[in-house]
């Protein structure tokens, strides 16, 4: 089963870094948003993987899975959320500005006044 | 709690709560800013008297609490005879300034501004002055840097203000660093960085091999604070300021901090070859380069800011002379110095007022215009320049003295009687050319004396110039004698204060400056010429400019070499350098396997499935990233696998928190993905392709060698401690919960306010965005015109209290079972954007009108307080307390503080999401008036 999380987290990061690769910002806020379920799966898969052993304590029950990096992963759940928002709205403003959503300079030049 | 426990800290302190409160108060009506800051600087004066009889007995006075352990920072403050002298100086003068300037600042000004600064200020001296940690006063020091810059460029508007301020900042703030350095050397070579222990151990430091270093470090610190050679040219630049602040900083306190260092360490490093050659040579050259430059000069200011350089020069040679009576001098011409400077500073402040000018060449005749302050001037003038019988006069008797009996050789009294001849002819230039002479017919207004109230200062100032210079003994010998002793550490020598010493060498150098200066002042005609052909375009802007440049230039080299302006070139250096460390770290040096022994889980069929539903999902937004709404809502999917992956292995709140996070985010994205261009153009070469496929490939690699690799070695948690003592310690059985809102609340405190910090800042990116609404879609067609679906708006208005409580249950559940205020306010937010898509923008943005700021501002604050209230009990901070109630009906019930934090943690999620989703859509309805417009 670890193996198949291993593959998950591969997965995800190798599509995050593809997308984080390409010259529009849409494409760059797809990426980092793949980068961050990465993270977040890796994080929590430090805390090594448990079934059907919720950290909720009941009587009897000595087991249970580890719930710091849990609480860890669930902070940076929101603060992935909060990068993302600020991410997009900076793209919208970007785009604004520099009348382009390209991400490079080199870019913008030969972007600028695009109509899509 | 008397003064003699908490005293010091109240002084430094007040000044710190009087600049928020006047500035609050000046939103009420300008001149209450006046008040306070004049009844916080009484106030602080009144503490230091109640204390002042403590140094007076030469006793310390010392109050200390442990701030940061770990780095021996405490919190302490020392009040001795040097400390309470300085501490005078800088209130005293500092209540004649805030007078001053309320008579000096015209309407247009801010008053509120201008006191809170000044008071910042004053604080920062006070902290500098009274602080026994010599990290302390680093940290002081620095602060003084910074509401400086805040002062010289008050006038905002001013060009010359903000390059002054900014060239003050840079010197000083240079200065500030080597300082800090040699603080920690300095506290490192005696193991503390208490002063009392530093003091004590003058044999350690001036032994230890990093003296040299160390103490070149502290004197670069003095020189640029202080103003001295080759650092000065700061000062005469900083003039751009307004004249209470050059008055108060430049003359009485700022500036001389550095001297105030100089006596501070005086005990322990005074005598020491470094010291002896450094301090005195700085002292001789800076004296006679400001006065020299301080007789050219046209501007008043000007001339009085070479004066004061020259003087602060006097001061340095006098402790580079190292004997307890130069210490001793030096200190009685501090005071002395501060008392006529400032005066001056206030005298040019009126007469700029009333002329508009402070160009001597422009100026001339005023004496018939205002006598009172001619009168005043002269006296203050006739101070600097030494002439009986004022107080300027004894100490440079006393320092004509030094020079003699101390002075390395005949050399020194020489140069000093030179320096004294160049103080006489500015003096008699700055009350000549302004008062006597030719009337001048090249004012656009007709000068008068000012109002009687900003005379006041200047009148207290020049009375003490006098009865300091008549009664010595009576006003300032106990003062000074206190002083001497906190820069001696021992008792200091008995010295008699007088006009008259009968006929000797220092009387006959006095004759020979005010014969010098008489001359200069007669010949400056010719003296002038010659200036000017040689001299004038002398200009240290130039060197520093050409230096700040060039250090602009090397940086933007810097950068221009490592950042070419292509992300993309960053992102393949930053994964390809982490890709080659991870295979260093894992081959060469580390040690053992890679991949460890412990068993791992079995594989079941769904899971497999699962895996490749990732993968394909993950395949076709690559795939299809080009076509962006369909790629959005394939990395929904994607989100939603991931929250399954979270359920699956027994982590119930992180798939809630999951599944909420992803729906806002979608809406999110969708609202944006609105204004920006439907398809990503074709624009990658095959190469490119190939090549990002690759680095992707290797990056995917790295990850999962990784995670294998943790997953297969042993396991050996340190979450026992939580499990165990969760319910017993924190209340609660969630143990993700319990971690969340009190093991390490600090920790979530941390997060909210980023979270906050994000919504403040999409809302400042977001003020006035406008942006182009496509009126057509993706394939060419018409935006829907149709209103909302009446039912799903009526049923989604009818679910809305349904699912608040929902939220509400989640949230108060979370302590106990999956759940919190994280999940709640998701799942709040979540409820609110459903009316959102049901109701649209303008219906929705029109009922979520409460304030998102001040949602978010009351969650962090009252999470923040659920920490201080735990601290006020005497626990450490955030540590949560609970207990059972036991209510009729409901039975038994918890109640722990920690819910107060969760509540705050709620209300900061609730306002950040709601803020971010209402400010978009605002900007959809400005966006939509403009293309309507159109």
């Amino acid at each position: 089963m670890e193996i198949l999380i291993a593959l998950c987290i591969a997965f995800l990061t190798s599509g995050g870094i593809f997308l984080i690769l390409k010259s529009r910002t849409f494409s760059v806020i797809l990426g980092l948003m793949m980068l961050s379920y990465a993270v977040n799966v890796f994080l929590f898969a430090m805390g090594r993987l448990h079934i059907d052993k919720p950290a909720i304590l009941q009587k009897g029950v000595t087991e249970y899975a580890d719930p710091l990096p849990q609480a860890l992963v669930l902070t940076a759940i929101v603060i992935s959320f909060g990068m993302t928002a600020f991410l997009i709205v900076l793209s919208l403003r970007a785009r604004k500005e520099l009348d382009s959503d390209h991400v490079d300079a080199e870019g913008l030049e030969k972007n600028r006044g695009e109509k899509s | 709690m008397t003064l003699t426990t908490i005293g010091l800290p109240a002084i430094v302190l007040l000044p710190f709560l009087g600049a928020a409160l006047v500035a609050y108060l000046s939103k009420a009506h300008r001149l209450l800013s006046f008040w306070g800051a004049g009844f916080i600087t009484l106030l602080a004066i009144n503490v230091l008297f109640q204390l002042s009889h403590i140094p007076f007995n030469n006793e310390v006075l010392i109050q200390s609490w442990v701030w940061i352990e770990s780095i021996n920072l405490n919190f302490s403050f020392r009040l001795d005879g040097i400390g309470m002298l300085f501490a005078y100086i800088i209130s005293g003068i500092g209540l004649l300034i805030v007078f001053y300037a309320r008579y000096y600042l015209s309407s247009r000004d801010s008053m509120g501004r201008f006191y809170s600064y000044l008071l910042l200020f004053m604080g920062s001296m006070l902290g500098i002055v009274l602080s026994e940690n010599i990290l302390q006063i680093v940290f002081f020091w620095e602060l003084t840097s910074l509401s400086s810059f805040l002062l010289i460029s008050f006038w905002q508007y001013k060009k010359d203000g903000r390059d002054g301020a900014m060239m003050a900042l840079v010197v000083t703030g240079a200065g500030g660093l080597a300082l800090f350095a040699s603080m920690l050397i300095l506290g490192n070579m005696v193991g503390s960085y208490e002063l009392s222990v530093v003091l004590q151990n003058r044999d350690i430091i001036v032994a230890h091999p990093l003296f040299t270093p160390m103490f070149i470090l502290f004197i670069l610190g003095v020189l640029t604070k202080s103003a001295q050679f080759p650092f000065h040219f700061w000062l005469p630049h900083a003039m751009a300021a307004p004249t209470p602040v050059s008055a108060y900083l430049h003359s009485a306190t700022m500036v001389k901090a550095g001297i105030f260092l100089l006596a501070r360490f005086f005990p322990v490093f005074s005598g020491t070859a470094e010291w002896m050659i450094i301090v005195t040579t700085v002292g001789v050259v800076t004296l006679l380069v400001g006065a020299f430059f301080a007789f050219f000069k046209d501007d008043l200011k000007a001339l009085l800011a070479y004066s004061t350089v020259s003087h602060l020069g006097l001061i340095t040679l006098l402790f580079g002379f190292s004997t307890p009576l130069a210490a001793q001098v030096a200190v009685f011409h501090i005071i002395n110095h501060a008392t006529f400077k400032a005066a001056l500073f206030m005298i040019v402040g009126i007469v700029d007022h009333e002329t508009k000018t402070r160009d001597l060449k422009k100026l001339g005749g005023l004496f018939s215009f205002m006598p009172h302050v001619a009168t005043l001037s002269m006296i203050c003038a006739a101070s600097m320049a030494g002439i009986p019988p004022f107080n300027g006069f004894i100490s440079k008797e006393m320092i004509m003295e030094r020079a003699v009996v101390d002075g390395f050789s005949i050399v020194v009294p020489v140069l000093l009687t030179l320096a004294g001849g160049l103080a006489v002819g500015y003096s008699i230039r700055f009350v000549c050319d302004l008062f006597f002479g030719q009337k001048t017919d090249k004012l656009d207004v007709t000068p008068h004396e000012p109002v009687r109230a900003i005379k006041l200062p200047i009148d207290l100032l020049a009375l003490g110039c006098v009865i300091v210079g008549l009664i010595p003994m009576l006003i300032v010998y106990p003062l000074l004698q206190a002083a001497v002793f906190g820069v001696l550490q021992t008792t200091p020598p008995e010295v008699h204060l007088s006009l008259w010493h009968g006929f000797n060498i220092p009387l006959l150098m006095s004759f020979l400056a005010v014969l010098m200066g008489i001359i200069m002042y007669w010949q400056k005609k010719r003296l002038f010429t010659l200036y000017d052909r040689y001299l004038s375009r002398i200009d240290a802007r130039v060197p520093y400019n050409l230096l700040i440049e060039s250090m602009f230039k090397v940086a933007k080299k810097i950068d221009c070499a490592i950042h070419k302006g292509r992300i993309h070139d960053s992102i393949y250096a930053f994964i390809i350098s982490t890709f080659i460390l991870g295979i260093f770290g894992f081959t060469i040096y580390g040690n053992g396997e890679l991949f460890g022994a412990e068993e791992l889980l079995g594989i079941t069929i769904p899971s497999v499935i699962i895996v490749l539903m990732l993968f394909v999902t993950v395949l076709s937004v690559i795939l299809l990233h080009r076509q962006r709404l369909i790629s959005l809502v394939i990395i929904g999917v994607v989100g939603l696998i991931v929250s399954l992956i979270f359920f699956r292995f027994s982590a119930p709140d992180l798939a809630l928190t999951q599944i909420s996070v992803e729906l806002v985010t979608i809406v999110l994205v969708l609202l944006a993905l609105y204004y920006l261009p439907p398809f990503s153009p074709k624009e990658s070469s095959k190469l490119k392709i190939a090549s990002d496929a690759f680095l992707a490939i290797i990056g995917g690699i790295g990850a999962f060698v990784l995670a294998v690799a943790v997953m297969s070695r042993e396991y050996n948690p340190i979450s026992n401690f939580f499990i165990e003592n969760s319910k017993s310690g924190g209340g609660g059985t969630n143990v993700v919960n319990v971690i969340l809102v009190d093991f390490r609340a600090l920790d979530t405190m941390g997060e909210i306010v980023v979270l906050g910090i994000a919504g403040i800042g999409i809302f400042a990116v977001l003020q006035g965005l406008r942006l182009h609404a496509p009126s057509f879609d993706a394939r060419g067609f018409n935006w829907s015109k149709d209103s909302h679906p009446l039912i799903m708006k009526t049923i989604t208005g009818l679910m809305l209290p349904i699912m608040l409580l929902v939220a509400v249950y989640i949230f108060l559940r979370g302590h106990n079972l999956p759940g919190g205020g994280f999940i709640a306010g998701l799942i709040a937010a979540v409820a609110l954007i459903v009316q959102y898509l049901a109701g649209g923008i303008e219906w929705s943005s029109k009922r979520l009108n409460f304030d998102k700021h001040f949602l978010i501002g009351s969650g962090v604050l009252i999470a923040a307080l659920t920490g201080v209230v735990s601290m006020i009990l005497g626990y450490p901070f955030l540590t949560s307390a609970f207990t059972y109630l036991n209510w009729p009906i409901v039975g038994k019930f918890e109640v722990a503080s920690a819910i107060a934090f969760d509540i705050g943690v709620f209300l900061v999620v609730v306002g950040a999401t709601v803020m971010i989703l209402v400010e978009l859509g605002k900007v959809n309805m400005k966006s939509h008036k403009l293309s309507e417009r159109e």
